[in-house]
């Protein structure tokens, strides 16, 4: 049964179109869910937009109704942040996906939300350019979802995420009006920073309709090692120590134990299954800089007793190194049914400290906790194999879960480092922010959509949860 | 919020006979086992095209959870959105999770097929087809004895000529017109059931003949025994077998599917060979998955002869190039500089036998020609099975697609290795590049030309 009136439904398919609004259930199935385990809840109606016109009459039409949306790219993110919990209008940006212009002279370029990541990186790589943002998902997430949750990826150490490339925005508000933020600008302070404030809002705030983004000038070379270690903290001492050595790698990633025996049984690299540690570091620029560095990384993972350095001598050889990295994920995929992995991030100088709680955690808890991610900026990614089908284990994979949260403020960390709050993380929101910092965020969200319209149910929670209390001792 | 119930497979009757079915037929362990991280997504080509979730393999899945778990029915749509699917399995390598989509996707169109109410001149076509004619030699031969006679004596100058082909639907009309000439005398009744390797014999083969291929492509499949003859293999040709159940796996006529499978492997147990070759993607993606189809049969000697049979299934390509001697292949040197050649992946050799080097690495072998690799070659061609047939909008439409990467290789020969591709391939061709000079050949075709004799 139609939950929405028959004249709502009318008005949106006027907009539209018929064929790009459906309220049939194979629609609101195929929308009920993302990239986050064990979530589901059914829309009231789909909509597919194709002009930032047709979102701004689609927000009018809603906003007089008091009818909430969940605006959404490919859905591949992991905090829960598209699934419509309240219900309402699930709006899919896949149409609106154009270059709309790639400026050389400014070296920007111009998008709709839609636009596949992997297809606009191919374009402007095509144009000898750069844009160094790279979600593990890039294949298939689109930027105004990278924009969204202000996507990470290998690269973020050297050159930043998503935030650091989006310098203007059009954006569509709860009540229909279109704004404009920011531009083809290196520098603006011409008010509050608007555009660095819908970075990352999780389509809580406004529809990203368009989107300006900085481009760089690519790399010209690009070295590959491999470092192994018998001792987990010197491969944490490694990352401290280039950082403190003034090198900055493109990449630096970390694969613990457990993940390196996973990933060897899965793609058969021959990876040191004895070790308890790896690290993949990866430095760019000019060939004699690069030179320079990957010798004066190699020194420092030797100085802090690495068991074995590999400098990759071709392409393909980096290429079988990273794709040990790349399999992480894949390897632990085929472990068990329900795949949870976290982005639980601390300063890089705590990474080893931070692993070890893990660990610790997970034998407290008795559930499979496998640690991988980038080192480099501190961004681990503690992944739990387990089966949505068991309650008893997961309710302990969520406690266990709970206590890394808190082990990482107390490490100096946040509960999320590239894959937002949404719906997952909302009752820990507060631990990292304080109340304070609630009530400030809960009032700019009252600023810009006074209604609560706009994917409702997402960051803030009805219930914090509580610390956990750590036994010390 | 309605946060899904975590739970076995649901103990639930449905209202719903259909559902009910599905429930009953569905691997639900795979069901649970989709994360939905999305993955699989841009490699499937019907998501691709529309970009719409309800088409791609995350969407389907949650489809069919949804009915399995009783949150939807599955109504006229649903039916519709699990045809509308190639079959490709490009979303298989894809995913991260290992999830078994095939699978997911013939168990949910074997339900369909249990409840399904053709009219009746569709049911009774399917029953001809499935049951009567592709796993009956006699028949088979009979049909292709008459399509040769339809196509020599004439009848078919007059069917075209006289306006009758215009009461068939357009995109039925073009299929004739692309058709090759069928033959009552298939591969054994022209070279015998065994013919002996060249040289010191590497190991002994059986070839799979198929059916469609014995009768369309009989001259493909004797120069299938001959280019393995030429490697080093003796090459039985069990004469017992039948065709393979792929259409029918693939139909939802899994019950057939299953007692061909039976007929064939004891019919290769008894020829105890090395290898089983196959020359058709489609037909080896399923031989492959003998032991998956019968996994649920009681008897563990089946079983077990299912695994030695699944075991041993090798496209031809990888066999020669993988085990055999590789042969030395030339271009004429009729025309100037190399002659350009390029490949389309079959999907299943691709994505479920897990070959795409070996006919490449072949094919670059070929002294005088100059190998080119098509943008996304490793993308459905819209033929899959009776796809083209049953939903010949979304077949044309990446058709269209593959034919404009097809003719930016500028290739004159464009080679595949599933007869349903190569139709395809030839119907593209006329289609939407009937001015270039490409033709379209199985590689073995293509090879078996080339073959340069070893000097001795």
């Amino acid at each position: 049964m139609p939950k929405l009136k028959p004249e709502l439904s009318q008005q949106l398919r006027s907009i539209v179109g018929d064929a790009y609004y459906r309220e049939d259930r194979e629609a609101l199935v195929a929308h009920s869910y993302d990239g986050t385990p064990m979530l589901q809840s059914l829309p009231d109606g789909v909509i597919y937009p194709s002009s930032t016109a047709e979102v701004s009459a689609i927000m009018k039409v809603l906003h007089a109704h008091r009818v909430p949306l969940v605006s959404r790219g490919s859905g591949s993110n992991l905090c829960g942040g598209t699934v419509p919990v309240e219900g309402g209008i699930v709006m899919v940006m896949h149409r609106m996906n154009r270059i709309l212009e790639i400026d050389e002279e400014n070296l920007t370029a111009t998008v709709q939300p839609g636009i596949i990541t992997a297809d606009y990186i191919a374009e402007i790589e095509a144009r000898g350019l750069f844009y160094p943002p790279d979600p593990s998902s890039m294949k298939i997430s689109t930027i105004g979802g990278n924009i969204a949750e202000c996507s990470g990826g290998l690269r973020g150490l050297k050159y930043g995420t998503t935030k650091d490339y989006v310098i203007g925005l059009e954006a569509v508000l709860a009540d229909g009006s279109v704004i404009r933020t920011g531009g083809k600008l290196m520098k603006d302070v011409a008010g509050y920073d608007l555009t660095k404030l819908l970075v990352g809002s999780e389509g809580t705030l406004a529809i990203i309709t368009e989107a300006t983004l900085k481009l760089i000038p690519p790399p010209k070379t690009k070295k590959t090692m491999l470092a192994m270690y018998r001792d987990l903290y010197g491969a944490a001492r490694t990352v401290s120590r280039i950082i403190e050595a003034r090198i900055i790698p493109a990449t630096l990633e970390f694969m613990d134990n457990p993940t390196i025996r996973v990933v060897d049984d899965y793609a058969k690299l021959g990876l040191p299954r004895d070790m308890e540690a790896i690290l993949l570091i990866e430095q760019d620029g000019d060939p004699e800089s690069v030179e320079r560095d990957i010798a004066r990384i190699q020194g420092i993972c030797e100085a802090e007793r690495a068991d074995r350095v590999e400098v990759a001598e071709s392409r393909e050889e980096a290429e079988r190194l990273l794709t040990a990295r790349r399999s992480a994920f894949t390897a632990l995929a085929r472990l068990r049914p329900t795949t949870i992995l976290e982005d639980a991030t601390v300063p890089r100088s705590r990474i080893a400290d931070m692993v070890l709680r893990i660990n610790e955690i997970a034998r407290k808890y008795n559930v499979t906790i496998a640690t991988f991610g980038h080192a480099g900026d501190g961004n681990l990614h503690p992944t739990a194999t387990t089966d949505a089908r068991d309650a008893e284990e997961i309710h302990r994979v969520e406690e266990a879960f709970a206590e890394i949260f808190e082990a990482s403020i107390e490490l100096g960390g946040t509960i999320t480092g590239e894959h937002g709050v949404g719906l997952v993380k909302a009752p820990y929101l507060a631990w990292k922010v304080g109340e304070p910092g609630i009530e400030v965020m809960k009032g700019i969200k009252a600023a810009f959509d006074p209604h609560n319209l706009l994917n409702p149910g997402k960051i803030f929670a009805k219930q914090t949860k509580k610390r956990v209390v750590i036994q010390h001792g | 919020m309605a946060e899904i119930n975590i739970r076995r497979k649901p103990n639930i009757q449905h209202a719903n006979p259909l559902a009910q079915t599905l429930l009953n037929k569905l691997d639900y362990d795979q069901l649970t086992n989709c994360m939905r991280c999305g993955f699989c997504l841009p490699a499937c080509p019907t998501f691709r095209e529309t970009g719409i979730e309800p088409e791609s393999p995350r969407g389907r899945i949650a489809l069919m959870k949804a009915v399995a778990d009783g949150l939807m029915d599955p109504d006229q749509a649903f039916q519709d959105q699990m045809n509308h699917c190639l079959g490709c399995r490009a979303c298989e390598p894809a995913c991260p999770a290992d999830v078994k989509y095939g699978a997911l996707i013939e168990q949910t169109r074997d339900a369909i097929e249990a409840h399904a109410e053709h009219r009746a001149p569709v049911a009774g076509l399917r029953k001809l087809m499935f049951r009567g004619v592709f796993p009956k030699r006699a028949s088979l031969k009979l049909l292709g004895g008459s399509m040769a006679l339809y196509q020599k004596s004439g009848l078919r100058k007059l069917a075209r000529g006289s306006g009758i082909m215009k009461l068939l639907p357009e995109h039925l009309r073009e299929m004739e017109r692309i058709l090759p000439d069928a033959t009552s005398k298939g591969v054994v009744e022209r070279l015998g059931s065994f013919y002996p390797a060249k040289g010191e014999p590497i190991a002994k083969v059986a070839l799979f003949r198929g059916c469609i291929m014995d009768v369309m492509f009989a001259g493909t499949n004797v120069n299938t025994v001959k280019l393995l003859s030429e490697a080093g293999f003796d090459v039985v040709i069990p004469e017992s077998q039948a065709c393979c159940g792929a259409l029918h796996a693939h139909s939802g006529e899994l019950a057939e599917a299953r007692s061909l499978a039976k007929n064939n492997i004891a019919a290769f147990r008894e020829a105890g060979v090395s290898y089983i070759v196959s020359n058709a993607g489609g037909c080896g993606a399923l031989l492959v998955e003998y032991d998956h189809l019968l996994q649920e049969e009681r008897d563990e000697r089946l079983r077990e002869d299912a695994r030695w049979f699944a075991s041993r299934v090798i496209d031809v390509s990888s066999l020669i190039m993988e085990r055999g001697r590789v042969p030395r292949f030339t271009e004429g040197s009729g025309e100037a500089g190399a002659i350009a050649i390029t490949y389309q992946d079959s999907c299943h050799l691709r994505n479920v036998m897990k070959s795409s080097d070996a006919p490449r690495k072949l094919l670059r072998s070929v002294e005088g020609a100059a190998y080119t690799e098509m943008k996304e070659a490793d993308r459905c061609c819209g033929s899959a099975g009776i796809y083209n047939v049953t939903q010949p909008e979304m077949a044309g439409q990446l058709l269209k697609h593959k034919m404009e990467h097809a003719s930016a290789t500028q290739a004159r020969y464009m080679l595949t290795s599933n007869p349903g591709c190569l139709l395809q391939m030839k119907l593209g061709i006329q289609k939407h590049a009937p001015e270039t000079h490409m033709e379209a050949l199985h590689i073995v075709d293509y090879l078996h030309e080339r073959l340069q004799p070893a000097s001795t």
